[in-house]
């Protein structure tokens, strides 16, 4: 029902909310939101609420990256959320996200790992990266990696005595170098949206995420939903993601 | 990101002899797997996939049934000796995203609506893994839907593309995929140029990305030929 109220606005160049569709709707970006978290924050996309938090720890680097630090995201789809989210272990919607948020941070080096070894082939620091959705209206995705991006902004790195980690007395801030930015884009009806939200998430046809660098290099691409593209759509689609994604970059 | 130092181009030339824009020796096979309603073994140099459909058959428990249309399932995993270092058993976080994009990949080349409540399960395994794993999994399960006499709009055809040394690549071997710049997987329905998959990881410049969509278009037309001969074979 909402659905076919928002196909037939969308033929007619509109959306439900009022937006254009290259406009994003409120971003609210609220950083340091957890106390015991070594960064965090929180970010809301209209009704969409997103918050990530970061933790370090003390780890061994992999032996091919003997020199690096390591960076795990995780996404949990938390029942509260959504009535279509179930407790469990993470499904794979969760796990896709997690990882697209994890290749944008990674493949921009964002995070300069190589300063984050403590003694090269033995200790590393570990930067968990947490996302934990907390209310489902559309673009989880984009709201997801903004919240990663924004809580490694604040995350600092704690004092270390031996191989105590002093939590709450903190070295230095966590050497982030770009900020990579998401951008989901729908196709629907021969229409590019930017920041669906839930309906039009389902009544896309397909769906083109891009992680855009400072510099617009793109860092990480991935289709998702089941339609399919032209080149000179994902071209299109190229374009309007570097330009939008300067908007929030400005923001963080 | 080159993690280690490996040099990956010597005077213009790949560590196994290829130029940048050649793949690597392709082998297909319809129907290896008899059991199966249709199934294909693909090999991309060293890379193997056998991939095996099932169905359409009923799908329970019923609460999963759509009423008009069928559902695609599909598994992808590496066998534990498919890699170097041997792999635990079972699906990792890898193989879940895996098995979605290919899902994905595949489903708009299926006319799923002509069988409501029924299921269509693909599965791929992967015998032998050195890089473009996914993509060859995918030609060869587009290929076993085909035999299994799936109805369906074109075959599906995948290949990977990506950056070297500044160098734009086709068809990443294992040890190029590892320290490439950047590493694109792409799969298309070639007759009408419909892209199904597109993931891309690495850095690279919006041109770039033109430039690797144009490479893997021209790969994928040449790969649709040797797979419609693949199929024609099953009947010879």
């Amino acid at each position: 029902m909402n659905e076919e109220y928002a196909l037939e606005l969308i033929e007619k160049g509109r959306r439900v909310d009022g937006r254009k569709f290259d406009e994003w709707r409120k971003i609210e970006i609220v950083p340091n939101i957890v106390k015991n978290a070594e960064g965090s924050a929180s970010v809301k996309f209209g009704e969409t609420e997103v918050i990530a938090g970061v933790k370090l720890e003390i780890g061994e680097p992999f032996p091919d990256t003997p020199n690096e630090g390591i960076l795990v995201v995780n996404a949990e789809f938390s029942p509260i959320a959504s009535p279509d989210f179930e407790a469990g272990p993470p499904g794979e919607d969760a796990i896709e996200l997690a990882r697209i948020v994890d290749r944008g941070i990674r493949s921009s080096k964002c995070i300069k790992l190589e300063e984050l070894c403590l003694e090269p082939g033995k200790k590393v620091w570990c930067v968990f990266v947490d996302i934990h959705i907390i209310n489902h209206k559309g673009n989880l995705l984009d709201a997801s990696a903004l919240a990663s991006l924004a809580a490694l902004l604040n995350t600092k790195i704690p004092k270390i005595e031996g191989e105590k980690i002093l939590r709450g007395e903190f070295e230095k801030n966590l050497p982030v170098q770009f900020k990579p930015i998401n951008v989901s884009v729908c196709k629907i009806k021969g229409n590019f949206l930017v920041d669906p939200t839930l309906e039009e998430e389902e009544i896309a046809e397909v769906k083109l995420s891009l992680s855009v660098r400072d510099d617009d290099v793109i860092c990480a691409m991935q289709k998702q939903g089941s339609g399919e593209l032209k080149a000179e759509e994902v071209e299109k689609i190229m374009d309007i993601a570097i330009e939008k994604s300067k908007e929030i970059r400005k923001m963080v | 990101m080159a993690k280690s130092e490996v040099k990956l181009l010597i005077d213009g030339k790949r560590l196994d002899g290829r130029l940048p824009g050649e793949m690597r020796k392709v082998e297909m096979k319809v129907d290896v797997v008899s059991r199966a309603d249709g199934s294909a073994m693909v090999k991309f140099g060293n890379t193997v996939a056998i991939a095996a459909v099932y169905g359409p058959r009923p799908l329970y428990p019923k609460y999963l049934q759509e009423a008009k249309s069928g559902i695609l399932r599909c598994r992808y995993n590496m066998v534990p000796f498919s890699v170097v270092e041997r792999k635990n058993p079972g699906p990792d976080r890898r193989s879940i995203e895996l098995s979605k994009v290919i899902r994905l990949a595949l489903e708009p080349a299926i006319f799923l609506e002509e069988f409501p409540k029924a299921t269509i399960d693909i599965f791929v395994e992967i015998l032998q893994a050195d890089g473009s794993t996914r993509v060859t999994g995918i030609n060869a399960a587009s290929l076993a839907l085909a035999s299994a006499g799936i109805p369906m709009k074109d075959l599906v055809t995948a290949c990977s593309v990506g950056k070297i040394e500044d160098t734009l690549i086709l068809d990443l071997s294992g040890i190029e995929d590892n320290n490439s710049e950047c590493d694109m997987a792409f799969a298309m329905m070639p007759s009408k140029e419909k892209i199904t998959l597109l993931q891309m990881d690495g850095t690279l410049k919006k041109e770039e990305v033109k430039k690797l969509m144009e490479m893997a278009k021209d790969a994928c037309a040449k790969i649709y030929e040797m797979q419609k001969n693949a199929i024609k074979e099953k009947y010879r």
